[in-house]
């Protein structure tokens, strides 16, 4: 059964974001990492470029398929884990602790349109 | 739309907890575990696939051969009972109907074994060009269930789990076995660029096949390992490398066509395009070594100056061998070995190289 950790903020595109006064890291679920199943290949933004709530930002890679990474917040990226270039399996291993960006957030309300734990819970039917 | 077909292995699938998609009009098993454990299983030791989803059509009767060697690309003429030949249907322009087998049975019988999302279509157009031959068209699809045993164990799994002796079989030979009161069908083929066999029996044979062989522990694998096994290999898949647009010429598939040696449907186009060469060609694309980006189905390929020049057929990150490739359909012009070009990923352009198709070795059991 999927992880699900209280205090994060959730997508219904299933990435998740953790807050630290105004800095977000953004990461895909453990859910997502389970459908996927072994990621092999993460597509990220370079440091610097925006990222909007909504729009995509990059992408997860299967050996199967690459699924869009969907900003759930708005701001400037601080910082590309570069981990998950040579060890894409990271993501797999532990979601939660392997976020994708850390973005600087420039629209603290847009967290107000994300789901909390139980509501994302019971997106995932669990 | 109507719903998707279940194959006759479908509640073992569940009971496996696989995951399941649409495929060619079939509800299909993906993965039961992980792709890449699948797809070693069948590298390495054994493994087994449901493909009961493909189709079967026996064609009989006195013209039988005449009829196989109008509608088929290769030269079935003489052939001893016992062998197989790959080879396509071809519409009058050259691009494919479909990509089958052939199967000679003797006596004037042949088995014709063609894909599932093509089934409608190929039997469709094989009644539509019987017209004026003596011959009987029995699509068998509904009746037969298939597996297909793959891997270096495989000659030994069959022996040992499923009382079936091929050792006598040469790669693309098949025998008729009488076993349980009915008769089945054992050839040494497969999708995957492994020695393998694909046994075709009734609904109640195959899934008693598929139980032995789960108890027996030899590793159920699913759809995705069987297109990352035959992509690896540079084996052709139907709407990807082979398509109504797609001809086997430019698909570097050639000597699976005679068209100097007999007269087939397509087969005057296809002497055209071997004289005048052709506007688009498969080839292998392969990414800067330090690249891990992958290049998938659909994504534009482009030269140097930014022009594009064709699409990508069917690309992964290898499993045997750790590189981003793919198979591509170009501008001929930049078919060449070494030519350099760009793969678009995700919006942005990733240097590339044009290798050899085939990105890992056949062991076949010739």
């Amino acid at each position: 059964m999927a992880k699900v950790i209280e205090g994060l903020y959730y997508a219904e595109s299933h990435e998740y974001v953790r807050v630290e006064g105004n800095i977000g890291y953004v990461g895909i679920t453990d859910y997502a990492q389970e459908q996927l199943g072994n990621v092999v290949y993460v597509d990220t933004p370079e440091v610097g470029d925006s990222v909007a709530a909504g729009e995509e930002f990059g992408a997860v890679e299967s050996v199967k398929a690459a699924s869009d990474l969907i900003s759930p917040v708005s701001g400037e990226v601080l910082e590309v884990n570069e981990a998950l270039a040579d060890a894409p399996e990271l993501v797999n291993e532990d979601a939660f602790n392997n976020w994708i960006i850390k973005v600087e957030l420039s629209d603290l309300s847009e967290l107000d349109n994300l789901l909390n734990a139980e509501a994302y819970s019971n997106l995932c039917g669990e | 739309m109507s719903e998707n077909k279940k194959t006759c292995l479908y509640d073992n699938h569940v009971k496996l907890g696989a995951v399941i998609s649409p495929f060619g009009g079939f509800e299909m098993p993906i993965r039961y575990t992980d792709i890449k454990d699948e797809h070693l299983a069948v590298r390495q030791k054994v493994g087994v696939f449901d493909v009961s989803h493909m189709g079967e059509v026996e064609v009989s009767g006195p013209d039988a051969e005449r009829f196989v060697q109008h509608v088929f690309t290769n030269d079935v003429s003489g052939a001893e009972p016992g062998k197989i030949f790959y080879g396509m249907m071809l519409y009058p322009e050259g691009g494919c109907v479909d990509d089958l087998l052939v199967y000679c049975e003797g006596e004037g019988k042949f088995f014709l074994v063609i894909n599932a999302a093509n089934i409608d279509k190929d039997v469709e157009w094989i009644k539509r060009n019987a017209e004026g031959f003596e011959v009987e068209i029995d699509h068998q699809s509904d009746y037969y269930g298939q597996i297909a045993v793959q891997g270096p164990e495989s000659e030994a799994t069959l022996r040992e789990v499923l009382g079936l002796e091929a050792a006598d079989l040469v790669f693309y030979t098949f025998k008729k076995v009488e076993t349980m009161g009915e008769t089945i069908i054992v050839s040494r083929t497969g999708y995957t660029g492994e020695d393998g066999f694909e046994i075709y029996g009734s609904h109640s044979y195959i899934v008693g096949c598929w139980e032995k062989l789960m108890s027996a522990g030899v590793k159920p694998c699913g759809l995705g390992c069987r297109d990352t096994l035959r992509f690896e290999v540079g084996l052709p898949l139907y709407g990807d490398e082979l398509s109504a647009e797609i001809s086997p010429v430019m698909a570097g598939l050639s000597m699976f066509t005679k068209p100097d040696k007999k007269e087939f449907i397509g087969s005057e186009a296809l002497l055209k395009q071997k004289a005048e060469g052709v506007s688009k060609k498969l080839v292998g694309i392969a990414l800067a070594e330090t690249d891990k980006a992958i290049p998938r189905h659909g994504y534009e390929v482009v030269d140097n100056e930014g022009n594009t020049i064709g699409e990508v057929t069917t690309g992964y990150r290898t499993i045997m061998t750790d590189k981003s490739v793919c198979l591509a359909l170009i501008d001929a012009s930049y078919a060449k070995l070494g030519t350099g070009l760009n793969v678009r990923i995700h919006k942005k352009l990733h240097p590339a190289e044009v290798v050899k198709k085939r990105f890992y070795d056949k062991s076949y059991k010739k």
